[in-house]
């Protein structure tokens, strides 16, 4: 066995590897202010009982917990979609679920807007306050209530970080599934509310896949109990559609989370090949085949040759680069290997490598795991993250090239192609006036693609405020008056994060009401 | 009724003044609503299948055969492993891929791989109102919107129709062991169940027969593999007694549709529980039979009638009554907090309550 898992994909930093910096490495945008985004006028009658809205907060929580001060609200006036910013009203640190509701509770009788928050990694602007809202911060709470292995799960607050909960449990074995890349930054809470992924969803699904109950309070201040340690529901699936809302249904404060032992091992292999295409062939013959590999991974000549530039891993230079990491005894990874390369070797790879110990292992995913920061290097970016029917690959690669050169601004793909997720990362000067304009006309002009081509607008990150005013691309009026239908149920009065997911339009005679 | 199209069968609806009794291939009559029938028999046929991308959609009245014939032409398959109530509930008729999903319906494998709602990608129906309405779609990954996919799988018709529906599907397997353990109690075959799945040797079965007292471990995957890891699994699973190689056929297709308790009277119940708490619970029900699967997640019993749920008192988990009737709810009655959330999704799904009425209540 070459290395021990998980340390493996590029969505798996090791605090034994040098990959400390990731939320700073990783800024999806640069820094600047003054972007616009519309956003609904704040409410002025909040505003003017802003020091009764404290004063009746502190009644309820330590002193400490509730920061009101103008300049420590800025600490919580934007997420990991750093253009867009606003400092909140004022923002709360609640300790454990009955904080929560205390909070909630005078949130909903003094009709304040809330803003729930876990880590802030999201790339949606998920948590992005508003100037009239109350940030509630889950931060602090982050312990863990109970590991059970007979029944493999474990219970944690959601302020936990992802990859401290595998943290807990590896010692024993055990891991949690879902791997964002983020997972040293982002809170179960914020993978709970965007429904978040990572590399080794292909094999082992997403968070709702891998969430068995949570307690949640809801706008009113009332404590819920959905799911537990047993499987799925006796009832209608609300944890299903709790997960992945984004902080509209309620505020999530503790989860059971399913763990899995880990396999005994893990390798990948490399594939370089000439075109797109040919590779986009190669990820559906592979899958057709039968073998089903934890993860695979993509990347196009802009991607290869910055990663190169940057952490000289060695790759070759080529159109197109697939990493593809199988699991299992040594044995039994010999043999699933041996299949797909016989797959890769049919479509005359540039170069196969297959990881021959740890260390060749490591540099495989060396340049995959940089390639974000590398881009970062050399360039602002903005990170898209749209899904494609894989079948789609070849014609929406050609496609954004051919737009690429329309719009004038460079392209870098680098996506999970196992499951169709993209993330083309477009290339902009934030110095350079209009230019960040110009990189969101492309960026939606190729998310509308996604969903022509028969995918959708977000696969991983979320809608936030990124992709709301894009969601009447994907969706006619009864289909999302059938989801604000679900949002009218939890929260009627529609305070908690309402000016997210949903255009404004769509949405205003319901916030309005 | 049996509208051809979704637009058809919106109309039917629209036009309606219910109740209305959602029928698919008619094989899973669990609990009661009266009303018209309203069947979606002839809204049918795959209209995708892409083998390379790993989906699969297809209309709610599609037999569940047709599908399944289809992905093996592909060595493809449904990994969920959907149940066929029909032995079980002495139904006849062709159980529908709409009532699949309509009722969440699992097997075996589900405690390896997912429920049916894991593997849904994407919905199309029609509410109580009338209109139509899609979420999700074709894609694996999709986080776009709520994830309404997930509240209509297991809504028994009560939120909408069903019209289409979209799935992962999963590549089949070159070859399947089942390994067996003989004569362990209860608790301690539960035991040797979560040995068995806190191991990384990937079970994709674990079920335990008290009757004929066998405890069953499936392996699935390519032959050397499968060999390896049973080899594997023996030893670790040593300290509850020698793990031999069980050969007959259709073993977990007989776990998956309980046929043990087909034919035979009384109640059936399905329960989803904790599975360490599964044996203490088993010895409350004073049942005729019982079967574990899922490693003791899963409880099937077979009762003389009266509450079961009244014999455990409270419990972590859900009772659905299969088969049989009592002055007791169908469905496991949910806390107040979360039976207001659901009766508020009714009455917005379907607002003059004609869509399969009282049925989850
Ligand atoms: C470098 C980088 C890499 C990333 N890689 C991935 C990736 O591989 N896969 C992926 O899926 N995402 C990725 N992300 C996006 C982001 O990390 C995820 O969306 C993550 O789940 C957000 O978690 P958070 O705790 O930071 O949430 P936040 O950003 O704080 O909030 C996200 C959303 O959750 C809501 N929320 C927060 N707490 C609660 C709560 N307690 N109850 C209810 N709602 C709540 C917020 O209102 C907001 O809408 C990446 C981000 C960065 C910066």
């Amino acid at each position: 066995m070459f290395y021990q898992l998980h340390g493996s994909g590029f969505n798996q930093p090791r605090t034994d590897l040098p990959y400390g910096k990731i939320g700073i490495v990783f800024l999806p945008i640069a820094a600047k202010e003054g972007i616009h985004m519309e956003m609904p006028a704040p409410s002025a009658s909040v505003l003017s009982r802003k020091d009764q809205i404290v004063s009746r907060l502190k009644a309820v929580l330590p002193d400490a917990a509730v920061i009101s001060d103008v300049m420590e609200t800025r600490a919580y006036e934007c997420d990991g979609l750093t253009a867009y910013r606003c400092p909140p009203m004022c923002a709360v640190l609640p300790a454990n679920t009955q904080e929560v509701a205390a909070v909630l509770k005078i949130c909903h009788e003094l009709d304040v807007p809330v803003v729930p928050r876990g880590s802030g990694t999201s790339l949606a602007g998920g948590a992005l306050p508003t100037a009239d809202s109350v940030i509630l911060g889950v931060a602090r709470m982050n312990d863990v209530i109970e590991t059970n292995y007979a029944d493999r799960y474990i219970r944690v607050q959601t302020g936990r970080t992802n990859l401290s909960v595998t943290g807990a449990v590896e010692t024993d074995g055990f891991f949690y599934a879902p791997d964002p890349s983020s997972q040293l930054a982002c809170a179960i809470a914020g993978n709970i509310a965007m429904n978040s992924g990572g590399a080794h969803c292909l094999k082992y699904g997403v968070t709702t896949n891998n969430l068995l109950g949570v307690t949640m309070v809801t706008m009113d201040g009332q404590i819920i109990e959905i799911g537990g340690a047993h499987l799925d529901a006796g009832g209608l699936d609300l944890l299903g559609v709790i997960c992945g809302s984004e902080g509209q249904l309620g505020v999530v404060t503790e989860a059971t989370l399913r763990i899995l032992h880990k396999p005994e091992g893990a390798r990948p292999v490399l594939m370089g090949y000439d075109s797109s295409e040919v590779a986009g062939q190669v990820v559906t013959d592979i899958i057709k085949a039968g073998v089903l590999p934890v993860a695979i991974e993509f990347m196009d000549r802009p991607c290869i040759e910055a990663t190169e530039n940057f952490a000289k891993a060695g790759y070759p230079m080529c159109e197109a680069l697939l990493i593809v990491e199988v699991e299992g005894s040594d044995a039994e990874i010999d043999a699933q290997l041996a299949l797909i390369m016989e797959i890769a070797r049919k479509h005359n790879p540039v170069e196969l490598r297959e990881a021959k110990d740890a260390d060749e292992a490591g540099r495989i995913w060396l340049g995959r795991k940089s390639a974000f920061g590398a881009m970062g290097q050399i360039n602002d970016y903005m990170c898209l993250d749209g899904t494609i029917p894989v079948s789609s690959l070849p014609y929406v690669l050609k496609r954004i090239s051919e737009m690429s050169k329309e719009f004038g601004l460079d392209v870098g793909n680098v996506f999970h192609a196992g499951d169709g997720n993209m993330h083309p990362l477009i290339l902009f000067d934030a110095n350079k006036p209009g230019d960040l304009e110009l990189c969101e006309e492309f960026g939606a002009e190729i998310l509308k693609l996604c969903v022509e081509v028969g995918g959708c607008l977000t696969g991983e990150h979320g809608v936030g405020i990124e992709k709301r005013d894009l969601m009447n691309v994907q969706f006619d009026p009864a289909d999302l008056e059938a989801q604000m239908a679900v949002k009218d149920v939890f929260d009627p009065k529609w305070l908690l994060n309402a000016a997210k997911v949903f255009p404004l339009d769509c949405s205003a005679p319901r916030r309005a009401a | 009724m049996t509208p051809k199209t979704e637009q058809e069968l919106a109309e039917v609806i629209a036009g309606s003044n219910g109740p209305l009794r959602i029928v698919g291939g008619g094989t899973r009559p669990i609990g009661q609503s009266d009303g018209d029938a309203l069947g979606t028999s002839q809204m049918r046929g795959i209209t995708l299948h892409e083998p390379g991308a790993l989906t699969l959609v297809a209309k709610a009245g599609t037999p569940v055969a047709e599908i399944e014939a289809a992905l093996a032409k592909e060595n493809q398959r449904l990994a969920f492993e959907p149940m066929d109530h029909r032995a079980l509930l002495g139904t006849t008729g062709e159980p529908t891929i709409g009532g699949v999903v309509a009722a969440n319906v699992s097997g075996p494998r589900r405690i390896a791989v997912g429920a049916c709602r894991d593997f849904m990608l994407g919905v199309r129906f029609v509410d109580g109102s009338g209109n139509v309405i899609k979420n999700g779609g074709r894609v694996m990954k999709n986080v776009t919107g709520y994830d309404l996919v997930k509240l209509m799988t297991g809504s028994y018709g009560t939120l909408g129709v069903l019209t289409e529906v979209s799935l992962k599907v999963l590549p089949g397997v070159a070859q399947e062991t089942t390994l067996a353990l003989d004569g362990l109690d209860d608790a301690t075959a539960v035991a040797a169940m979560s040995a068995a799945l806190s191991s990384p040797y990937e079970v994709t079965g674990v079920a335990h027969d008290p009757v004929a007292g066998k405890t069953l471990f499936r392996l699935e995957g390519f032959a050397d593999s499968v060999a390896y890891r049973a080899a594997e699994l023996t030893r670790l699973l040593a300290k509850f007694g020698q793990l031999v190689e069980l050969d007959r056929p259709r073993q977990w297709q007989a776990v998956r549709d309980v046929v043990a308790f087909a034919g035979q009277p009384g109640d059936v119940w399905r329960l989803s529980v904790k599975p360490s708490d599964a044996a203490a619970l088993v010895a409350k029900m004073d049942a005729k039979a019982v079967l574990y699967d899922w490693g003791g997640g899963l409880v099937w019993a077979l009762t003389d009638g009266g509450d079961l749920r009244a014999r455990l008192g409270d419990f972590q988990g859900h009772a659905t009554l299969i088969r049989g009737t009592g002055d007791f709810p169908v469905f496991q009655p949910e806390h107040a907090p979360l039976a207001a959330i659901s009766a508020g999704l009714r009455a917005k799904f379907d607002p003059r309550n004609i869509l399969n009425r009282g049925l989850m209540q």
